[in-house]
């Protein structure tokens, strides 16, 4: 049975962010949604009116019960209000010295039986641990996106996370209706330790005139039954994030697979960053796709 | 179009019985070598090779990356012992013809398939791409990164993926995983390929068996 009654969300203000407060509150938490900027909040608190809006009109949920869970969330900028949080889960830039920093500061305002989990996808969680004062109550918690739709949650003890923090944040993830898998604190924990290098390998073989684009993503479509093709799914993710996932990656793994591939630094360079921009290795106009 | 079947042993693409098998005739304007050696001839709109790890250039030769004609390279896709794909790979190389690459697209589609055109490189795409997946899973169950059922049930998941990749490698059979891995690693001697622990085991139990 979780203990957790109130969580916070720092980084509330962008995707990831916003997606966890939605499971949160969803599943009947007190969530306190904290980032830097009340217009990034205001930005999401939008966003989570129109989800959960299109949530009734589909009958998922009852208009009562929307007003219920908007009830839940709260907006703030300032982190002193994460004081009530029995759990902080943490969505910020993925960067170790920005998350480091927050851990730090979180563990002069929260009290000590608050946990502090890590949404990062590529970083240590044990390194975070370190900065947090409280490196037995620190856990990683990495969410899919769109979170408010994926009910996977990589759990990641790191080297010093008790049994107690690990238990309560195992049935912290079952109480919000999500589905928690156990993996080590390595990089990339299990999803992005095997996408990110077979997605660069996907790059090299476009770059190595293996097949064109389309090619490529219509074999692993039709061999695996996938609904999207790799480079489809690295235009939808952003060439930009798949350089900025590489180099968190490759200098921890020293893998050269995780290294950025010259014709993805490349297509950033030209500003082909994928869907956002309306091409990267296939061009896009509105939802239409062309082969690139 | 008619096609004839030119068929030495059995084939990865077409078992026995397999309607496409049933469909051929005894001579046609494209010949497919299931098996057996090629025989060069101009006047048909293409020459088909089922190829296995090797890449074409073993059946044809190369000539400095001007070789090609209307000898081309195929393999339907099948991960290991499992049923064959509706992926057909159409290998080709530098100068390969249009016309052949058309009349053997034009074929395989006909006949039901999706066709994908690809370089003559090892592992082709599908093989190339994923086996190193595969291995990156066999080595993270070695290491304890988390249990076989828990990284599958991540991949179908979090990606969406019908199957993960321990099911799916074990699936085909970790020897062949084995011969595959141990072919690509011959051409790109990379550690991606080097076959993975279970795999090498799988092999040498196959071996004493």
């Amino acid at each position: 049975m979780s203990k957790i009654r109130t969580v916070a969300v720092c980084g509330a203000g962008g995707t990831m962010g916003a997606g966890i407060a939605i499971v949160a509150a969803r599943a009947g938490f007190s969530t306190i949604c904290y980032d830097v900027a009340m217009p990034a909040l205001d930005r999401a608190a939008r966003q989570t009116d129109g989800f959960f809006a299109k949530s009734v009109e589909r009958g998922k949920m009852s208009a009562a019960d929307k007003d219920a869970v908007l009830g839940r969330l709260m907006r703030t900028t300032s982190l002193n209000e994460l004081a009530k949080a029995d759990l902080v889960i943490e969505a910020v830039f993925e960067d170790l010295s920005v998350k480091r920093e927050l851990v730090g500061k979180l563990n002069n305002i929260c009290p000590a039986h608050t946990i502090f989990a890590s949404n990062t996808s590529t970083l240590s969680i044990t390194e975070i641990a370190g900065a947090s004062g409280r490196d037995d109550r620190v856990v990683g918690l990495h969410f899919c996106l769109p979170a408010q739709l994926m009910k996977l949650i990589e759990v990641s003890p790191g080297i010093a996370t008790s049994k107690d923090t690990l238990a309560q944040a195992w049935a912290w993830c079952e109480a919000a209706g999500q589905l928690p898998v156990k993996t080590q604190d390595k990089p990339g924990f299990i999803l992005n330790a095997l996408l990110i290098p077979f997605n660069n390998d996907c790059i090299r073989a476009v770059e190595a005139g293996v097949a064109d684009p389309a090619g490529i993503d219509a074999a692993i479509k039709i061999a695996f039954g996938y609904k999207m093709g790799p480079l489809e799914l690295i235009d939808l993710i952003g060439l930009d994030t798949q350089v900025r996932l590489c180099e968190a990656f490759h200098p921890i793994t020293l893998d050269a697979r995780a290294a950025a591939p010259p014709l993805l630094r490349r297509m950033v360079a030209a500003g082909w960053l994928g869907r956002k921009t309306g091409r990267g290795f296939f061009k896009y106009d509105g939802n239409a796709m062309f082969g690139g | 179009m008619r096609y004839a079947i030119r068929q030495a042993g059995a084939s990865r693409s077409f078992p026995q019985g397999d309607g496409f098998l049933v469909a051929a005739t005894p001579d046609g304007e494209i010949v497919l070598h299931l098996g057996t050696p090629v025989q060069k001839d101009d006047s048909k709109a293409a020459i088909l090779v089922e190829l296995g790890t090797e890449c074409l250039g073993v059946h044809t030769g190369e000539a400095a990356g001007t070789e090609g004609s209307n000898v081309l390279g195929f393999a339907r896709y099948r991960n290991g012992s499992e049923a064959p794909s509706p992926l057909i790979e159409l290998v080709r190389q530098p100068n390969s013809t249009p016309k052949a690459i058309a009349a053997a697209t034009a074929l395989f589609e006909e006949a039901g398939f999706t066709v994908v055109v690809c370089a003559d490189q090892a592992g082709r795409i599908v093989d190339r791409l994923v086996r190193p997946k595969y291995n990156d899973a066999l080595r993270f169950l070695d290491e304890g990164l988390a249990t076989a059922k828990d990284m599958d049930v991540t991949c179908r998941l979090g990606l969406g993926y019908r199957d993960g990749p321990i099911e799916r490698v074990e699936r085909g059979g970790l020897a062949n995983h084995y011969d595959v891995t141990a072919a690509l690693f011959e051409v790109y001697g990379t550690p991606a390929y080097a076959p993975a622990r279970r795999a090498v085991v799988a092999k040498q139990r196959r071996d004493r068996s």
